[in-house]
């Protein structure tokens, strides 16, 4: 039949799987497909049943007077009560998988703008769209190892982020990998997460799945799966920069330098120690009392911090000291800043 | 009042007075309804060319119409679906069918508030001309829903028609304002909230929803305004507003709207099952009240837009099973419209195939809403064709099906004339086999990952994409055969007596037309609205 012709590498009503979740999703969704398609029959059936035995004879036809029946219509709501809680609750589940981030996955680095993606890896390895040798576009390839779960931290930027141009803005974007059933939106001013373990070998595509713009519908990128060991040879290749040693993470050498130029250093150690404001050292992951109540610090709190000091000022601390760096770093400067801050341990 | 005293046999609403100022000055609750069906006629006829101009530019991968690029694919999109929303289908069945069905309803003269009544049509006239001016400035290309901080980028054209929603937002105010009285204080002697008609129920619900919801969009229109002009950030995250704050206000009107689409079209299959079944409704309090459940829990459920925007997963689960309260009573109202059909009558008129026709269609938009409602599918439907097919199952399936089967079942009554039956036959089937021909192989597009808003996508996408777009002309060719109908209608229609169809409800124990002041005699009301005994 057509419609179970492979499209867009399907195997039958949608993409081919490439993780775990996908299946279980997949699951619920013959489980829907099924349920609903029971109950479309008897609704239906029932409805042509009564128009093909009730239709009108004479003009003067007797009808029943039958105004409700309770057992009936009590039935008729519990049912789809049960069945509507019981998807709920199943959706819930699946749902809370794909939002608990895994704590040893492999960090990868995700920046949308009009319209291209950006992947940057710890060691500074850099993917974008490029020109293949036939001088086709190829979209930005992200390569990830099979059988590893990978996080995505990312970020919506400008256009030109070193330029002032007030029209040119990030916007919202969205990451979607069709083959993982997994989404989520990139909003400007925070980072957001998304996680996935990729569980064959092979080529996912990526697609923009929320509104941005003339580009939008041509803002693709893909997703290489590949083993472990393919993946570690490609990592380490290539594009390095030159020094680049094997014990330096180059996003943590440009966050260090950045922590000097940028007057960080004046107020926030790296030692434990109690300057102006609280210290780098063990930073990362701590939950800090602030005025604003209890904060897990994050990416998020730490882009925060740097942007806007004073949104959340950590108890024992006087507000007003830091000057908001709002429009005088880069994505890629506070990314490198929190790289920085986080081998702090 | 001079003409009061005297009566004429043949005196009507649309003799009663001549000349185009007398429309246009008309406080008449049935010459209102008219202006509005004119007026959202000819929206529905503009945004209906930039459907069609859509699914041909969508035929085949890249670009198809020569010159268009994806720039202009973007406001040809962003025009249909406002234009569709805020001019069509939100006035389309309260502010049409039930300004001139509300009053004759409940065996009133007029809607409480008539000046008001007619301040409403003006004020969807002047929104939706300040709307299309924003054409003049180059076009707003933000789809519908004006998402920040794209949004933001795109001024002057989005205040502009952003604006314009908010004066045709006063529209819905007033109107909704104005049922909601009438309801309640001109209802006929003997006329209980219990034996007030199905239609009527679904009105009032829909205009608790339009004179509550309604406002808060203005707010964000309004917000969105103050940061344009005044750089004050609500927001712009480089003023230190949050952009997800936009879709919660958003969605806080527009997922309330979703139901004063579709509620009232609610009500006007409840009339047309039991008149062309020419049986009692199944379960009159069940169906009332389910409407009253469903603006309740509409106002609750606006996050459900928002899974993947990176809200709270707290937030996700409860609105996921806030959503799914709402299939509940929206279940309840289908199963009742069938029971009304065991051992009835069933007369086949076009107003009836249409019903059945939304039976069948919002069914599968139903369904397929659960899809939406479970937090693990969604997330993979989310911003997909499939959302697309699902409302457009419920709002053109649903809504404009019920919109159709109201006009075929009323005209008559409107105008003392029978529409041709035949090419209103064909209609029907040209308008229900190419709705699903366009938009069940969306679902599939969906399920497969194609992304909704696209110009562009990739060529296994195609097939699918060229069956829609086929289905869409199919479409587009029963349209012409319902104007053909009700062309006939005025041309020629065979004259139709007070009640062509034999239902129950006050308007057919009047002449047709019905009179300036509807009733001669004030109806007294002594049981329900179904007595087909």
């Amino acid at each position: 039949m057509w419609w179970l012709l492979p499209t867009a590498s399907a195997s039958t009503f949608m993409p081919a799987q490439g993780t775990k979740i996908a299946a279980e999703v997949d699951t619920i969704y013959a489980f829907l497909l099924i349920s609903s398609l029971i109950s479309f029959v008897l609704l239906i059936g029932g409805m042509c049943y009564f128009v093909v035995k009730y239709k009108r004879k004479s003009a003067n036809d007797k009808t029943e007077y039958i105004t409700h029946n309770h057992t009936l219509e009590f039935l008729w709501s519990f049912i789809p009560f049960l069945i509507f809680m019981f998807v709920f609750a199943w959706g819930w589940m699946v749902y809370h998988d794909m939002r608990k981030m895994p704590e040893d996955a492999l960090e990868v680095h995700v920046f949308a703008k009009k319209w291209d993606w950006r992947f940057v890896y710890k060691n500074g390895k850099e993917v974008t769209a490029a020109l293949d040798e036939n001088m086709k576009l190829q979209p930005s390839t992200m390569v990830v190892p099979v059988g590893r779960p990978v996080k995505l931290i990312m970020a919506s930027e400008k256009v030109n982020p070193s330029g002032n141009d007030p029209t040119d803005r990030p916007v919202l974007h969205s990451f979607f990998i069709p083959s993982f059933r997994v989404k989520q939106d990139v909003v400007p001013g925070r980072y957001a997460a998304l996680w996935f373990e990729a569980d064959k070998a092979g080529l996912y595509n990526v697609f923009c799945a929320e509104y941005c713009g003339g580009g939008h519908s041509a803002m693709r990128g893909l997703i290489r799966a590949v083993a472990p060991a393919e993946f570690e040879a490609w990592l380490a290749g290539e594009a390095v920069s030159t020094e680049a040693v094997a014990q330096v993470n180059p996003l943590v050498a440009k966050g260090k330098t950045l922590y000097a130029a940028n007057a960080c250093i004046g107020c926030h150690s790296v030692d434990g120690s109690k300057m102006t404001g609280p210290s780098f050292k063990g930073l990362f992951g701590k939950t800090e009392q602030t005025d604003k109540g209890s904060v897990k610090v994050d990416e998020n709190y730490l882009r925060e911090s740097v942007l806007n000091p004073n949104a959340k000022i950590v108890a024992g601390y006087p507000p007003g000291q830091m000057p908001p760096y709002a429009g005088q770093l880069s994505e890629d400067d506070i990314l490198a800043l929190i790289e920085f801050i986080k081998t702090l341990k | 009042m001079a003409a009061s005293g005297t009566h004429d046999a043949n005196e009507n609403y649309l003799n009663h007075e001549k000349g185009l100022w007398s429309w246009l000055t008309t406080l008449d609750h049935k010459r209102i309804g008219v202006l509005y069906a004119i007026t959202v006629a000819i929206f529905f006829f503009v945004g209906g060319l930039a459907a069609l101009a859509i699914r041909t530019e969508l035929f085949s991968a890249g670009e198809t119409i020569p010159n268009l690029g994806p720039n202009g694919y973007n406001r040809l999109m962003t025009y249909h679906g406002a234009i569709m929303v805020f001019l069509v289908i939100i006035p389309g069945i309260p502010a049409f069918l039930g300004n001139f069905v509300l009053p004759l309803h409940l065996g009133a003269k007029d809607v409480a508030f008539p000046r008001l009544n007619l301040l409403s049509w003006y004020c969807l006239l002047a929104g939706a001309a300040i709307a299309l001016t924003s054409l003049l400035m180059g076009g707003a290309d933000t789809g519908w829903t004006f998402y920040t901080p794209y949004s933001i980028n795109s001024a002057p054209a989005v205040v502009m028609m952003a604006f314009g929603v908010f004066v045709a937002g006063f529209s819905s105010i007033l109107t909704g304002l104005n049922f909601i009285v009438t309801t309640h204080k001109l209802r006929a002697p003997g006329m209980t909230m219990n034996r007030i008609p199905l239609f009527v129920w679904a009105l009032y619900s829909t205009a608790i929803i339009q004179v509550l919801a309604t406002p808060v969009l203005a707010i964000t229109v309004l917000l969105l305004a103050m940061e344009n002009i005044f750089g004050i950030g609500f927001f712009d995250e480089s003023l230190g507003g949050d952009p997800v704050l936009f879709q919660h206000f958003f969605w806080f009107y527009s997922h309330p709207a979703v139901y004063i689409m579709i509620l009232p079209a609610f009500g006007v299959i409840s009339e047309l099952i039991t008149a062309f079944s020419r049986k009692t409704i199944f379960g009159y309090t069940a169906i009332a009240y389910s409407s009253l459940a469903i603006a309740a829990v509409s106002f609750f459920v606006w996050g459900h837009h928002m899974f993947t925007s990176g809200q709270s997963e707290v937030a996700s689960v409860l609105f996921s099973i806030l959503t799914m309260l709402v299939g509940i009573p929206t279940a309840i109202k289908v199963f009742n419209w069938v029971a009304t059909m065991y051992k009835s009558s069933i007369n086949l008129a076009s107003p009836m195939l249409f019903a059945i026709g939304f039976i069948f269609l919002f069914t599968i938009g139903g369904v397929t809403g659960i899809f939406l409602a479970t937090i693990a599918t969604n997330i993979h439907f989310h911003d997909t064709y499939f959302v697309v097919a699902h409302f457009h199952y419920v709002m053109v399936g649903g809504t404009l099906m019920a919109i159709m089967g109201g006009i075929y079942y009323w005209f008559p009554k409107m105008f003392g004339k029978m529409y041709h039956e035949a090419t209103a036959r064909l209609s029907f089937l040209g308008i229900f086999i190419g709705f699903n021909v366009t938009f069940y192989p969306q679902f599939l597009l969906g399920a497969n990952g194609m992304p909704r808003r696209y110009f562009d996508y990739l060529p296994v996408y195609e097939p699918l994409n060229q069956i829609s777009t086929i289905g869409s002309y199919l479409i587009g060719i029963g349209f012409v055969f319902a104007a053909i109908s009700i062309l006939i209608g005025f041309i020629k229609g065979e004259k139709a007596g007070a009640n062509p169809w034999g239902a129950r409800t006050l308007e057919w124990t009047i002449p047709s037309p019905p009179p300036h002041h509807n009733f001669d005699k004030t109806p007294i009301i002594t049981a329900g609205p179904y007595e087909f005994r």
